[in-house]
């Protein structure tokens, strides 16, 4: 885990560190975090539990026990991670474990939304990939990479990778205006026509 | 892109404005809050000096956490005990009706607010749980979120959304006897995939759609999830009005009429457009059973199991972590594996139907002995109508336990778990690695019915065998 990790805020355009790779597809929430840490009212402790099942397994060999991995960043995973349950205690598990930005090839629609939500951008690209970066980062020195939101490149000292993200959340990103709750409230009086239309809070009366 | 569907037409009515970033602004009728995703949420607008937008279109319960055998307060565990202490305090200081323990009401989210007719067509509906899907069996737009969306939707009773497209999954024929809704969708999710629905809002449809209960119809919607789609519907017909008509939230005599006549406009058009269309016959489907760790590795009762060979490439990798996990050998049969855990309950088929269904394969029969088998009712109210009609006597006599309204091992929050690699019979919707809260334990999902079955023979086994002997 990172020491002290400081959480993303405002303008997010660049992501840099060390690479963790965790591989296979439709990884789900119950693994990244399992139900029993669900057990808190605050988000805290989280850190110290992520994959915590798969990791009690694996002695130590798993990646986010391996001590080449620590104070890693940037999780470089394969298809539809963080399938399953709501849980925004999975990307909080990560982001206080110390991940800042997420490679896959697809992400389960929750899970990218609550990624989002706490400043963690969720990328794609290919599989072929996908797989070269990962075998990179096993071949290499894994400390100087870069994912650049601007650019939609990761890069490590040697090359670049292209890849991509849907328009409206990396503008939400690299504008800072992620932290949705205050543009929400900004169309109170939006709000209030909306619930003035809406037949189910207004007897049902017939729209003319 | 879609037009004409019910997604349609409710995203068209409770969009607000679009954002900035290129989302809606989406309200939300009901949003539905328990223990485990929203006290986070609770601090958060605290900090930011916000109040609740609209607490009377909140409601709480207490599900996750909540022992089945013991619920006298204060919970055994403290934890537990200090997560529904903070929801009660939240609702109390915010306005919001909460249905406690010993309410009559109190039961797993997606099964109350349904009961107590809160749950209506055309609604937008939120809730920090993803089986929020179920809710669109009435033809409502429901759909789960994030702790940071459950404080958005406190603070604003808005969300930040992207529009989803359409695929409707068309069924023809009808379900034959002993197959079951929860067959049916655990059919659907094998054919199409864990992530064939990311992106889309699956639109349920077809002949064997509309001969469905409403109980039912939420058993489909409840796992359009599992299929990867956030949100699934079914649209609305007499079925659905007439489980509404009398509740005790339900529109009132007065109203109905202007009620069930939008409610009927807001159905799919005949030329509604989607962006996908898939038909699959619902008259072939056989009593289907996961044996893997995916809710799509599913099979009939009546199949062996795949071998690594005839499955598609991109399917082998998973297929062969679940082999190793669930300590299957590929090709052998699903018929006849043993079971050491039988359990009946969870939102998905917790509901008084199930409950009946289960009962009518219990009758008269003992569970196999060194089977543990019990019974959670999805609701207090699911709960005290059971026991109206003696199905909790059918239950205890067959060997099983009858317990509490709750989540219980559905995801083991809560003491019921299975220990080391114990193999569950299980109504509940996930098969994950770990789910039932034992890090070796082993989930098979199948229909309360074949739950029943399984734990007279102590087998996994065919439930229309049962259903001609009886």
């Amino acid at each position: 885990m990172n020491p002290e990790p400081s959480f993303p805020l405002g303008i997010i355009t660049q992501i840099r560190g060390k690479c963790i790779v965790m591989r296979g597809s439709d990884i789900d929430t119950d693994r990244i975090i399992p139900a029993r840490f669900l057990k808190c009212v605050s988000f805290q402790a989280l850190g110290e539990a992520v994959f915590a099942d798969d990791r009690t397994q694996l002695k130590g060999e798993h990646p986010f026990d391996l001590s080449k991995n620590q104070n890693a960043s940037i999780l470089i995973v394969n298809e539809n991670f963080g399938c399953g349950s709501s849980r925004e205690h999975a990307p909080q598990a990560l982001l206080r474990w110390g991940i800042r930005a997420i490679i896959g090839q697809s992400f389960a629609e929750i899970f990218y939304g609550n990624c989002l939500a706490l400043g963690i951008p969720c990328v794609t690209t290919t599989e072929a990939d996908i797989l070269q970066i990962q075998n990179t980062i096993n071949n290499d020195s894994n400390e100087n990479w870069s994912l650049n939101l601007t650019e939609l490149k990761l890069k490590n000292p040697y090359r670049s990778w292209d890849i991509k993200m849907n328009q409206g959340p990396l503008e939400m990103l690299i504008s800072g205006n992620w932290d949705i709750t205050s543009q929400l409230l900004n169309n109170d009086k939006k709000i209030t026509d909306t619930i003035k239309k809406v037949p189910y809070l207004n007897n049902f009366i017939p729209i003319k | 892109m879609s037009s004409g569907t019910l997604y349609d037409k409710v995203w068209d009515l409770h969009r607000v404005t679009e954002l900035p970033g290129g989302a809606t602004q989406l309200f939300v009728g009901l949003h539905l809050i328990h223990e485990v995703t929203s006290p986070q949420a609770f601090s958060a607008i605290e900090e930011k000096g916000l109040k609740v937008r609209c607490p009377k279109n909140t409601i709480a319960t207490v599900d996750h956490i909540v022992p089945t055998i013991n619920q006298s307060r204060p919970f055994e565990d403290s934890l537990a005990e200090e997560m529904l202490l903070t929801l009660e305090a939240n609702c109390k200081k915010h306005g919001i009706k909460f249905f406690g323990i010993g309410s009559g009401s109190q039961g797993i989210v997606h099964v109350i607010a349904p009961e107590l007719g809160l749950t209506q067509p055309g609604m937008t509906i939120a809730c920090g749980d993803s089986h929020t899907s179920t809710h669109g069996a009435f033809g409502a737009i429901a759909f789960g979120i994030g702790t940071s969306q459950v404080r958005d939707v406190l603070a604003s009773q808005t969300l930040a959304m992207t529009k989803l497209k359409v695929r409707r999954i068309w069924l023809n024929g009808k379900l034959s006897d002993g197959v079951f809704a929860k067959d049916l969708i655990l059919h659907v999710i094998r054919l199409l995939g864990v992530k064939a629905g990311v992106g889309y809002a699956y639109e349920f449809a077809g002949p064997a759609i509309e001969l469905l209960s409403m109980e039912e119809r939420m058993t489909i919607c409840n796992m359009a999830i599992e299929g990867g789609a956030r949100c699934g519907y079914i649209n609305p017909d007499s079925t659905t009005f007439r489980y509404l008509k009398g509740r005790i939230n339900a529109p009132s005599k007065i109203k109905w009429k202007d009620a069930v006549n939008w409610w009927l406009s807001l159905a799919s058009d005949q030329l509604a457009v989607f962006d996908d269309e898939v038909k699959i016959d619902a008259s072939s489907i056989a009593p289907t059973v996961t044996w893997g760790i995916t809710p799509g590795q599913g099979i009939s009762i009546e199949e062996q199991l795949p071998t690594i060979d005839s499955l598609d490439p991109n399917e082998r990798p998973i297929a062969k972590e679940a082999f190793a996990y669930m300590k299957l050998k590929p090709g052998s049969s699903i018929s006849g594996l043993p079971v050491d855990v039988c359990f009946i309950g969870s939102c998905t088929n917790g509901r008084l139907s199930d409950l009946q269904a289960a009962a009518k394969i219990l009758k008269g029969k003992k569970i196999a002995s060194g089977v543990k088998a019990f019974v959670v009712p999805g609701s207090e109210k699911v709960a005290k109508d059971a026991e109206k009609e003696g199905l909790d006597i059918i239950f205890r006599s067959a060997g099983f336990e009858w317990r509490k309204p709750g989540c219980s091992m559905c995801l083991a929050m809560n003491p019921d778990k299975l220990s080391g690699a114990e193999i569950s019979a299980s109504s509940s919707n996930r098969n994950f690695k770990g789910r039932q809260g034992s890090s070796t334990g082993r989930t098979l999902l199948m229909s309360p019915s074949m739950v029943a079955a399984a734990a007279i023979k102590g087998e996994v086994n065919d439930v229309r065998k049962m259903l001609k002997t009886n």
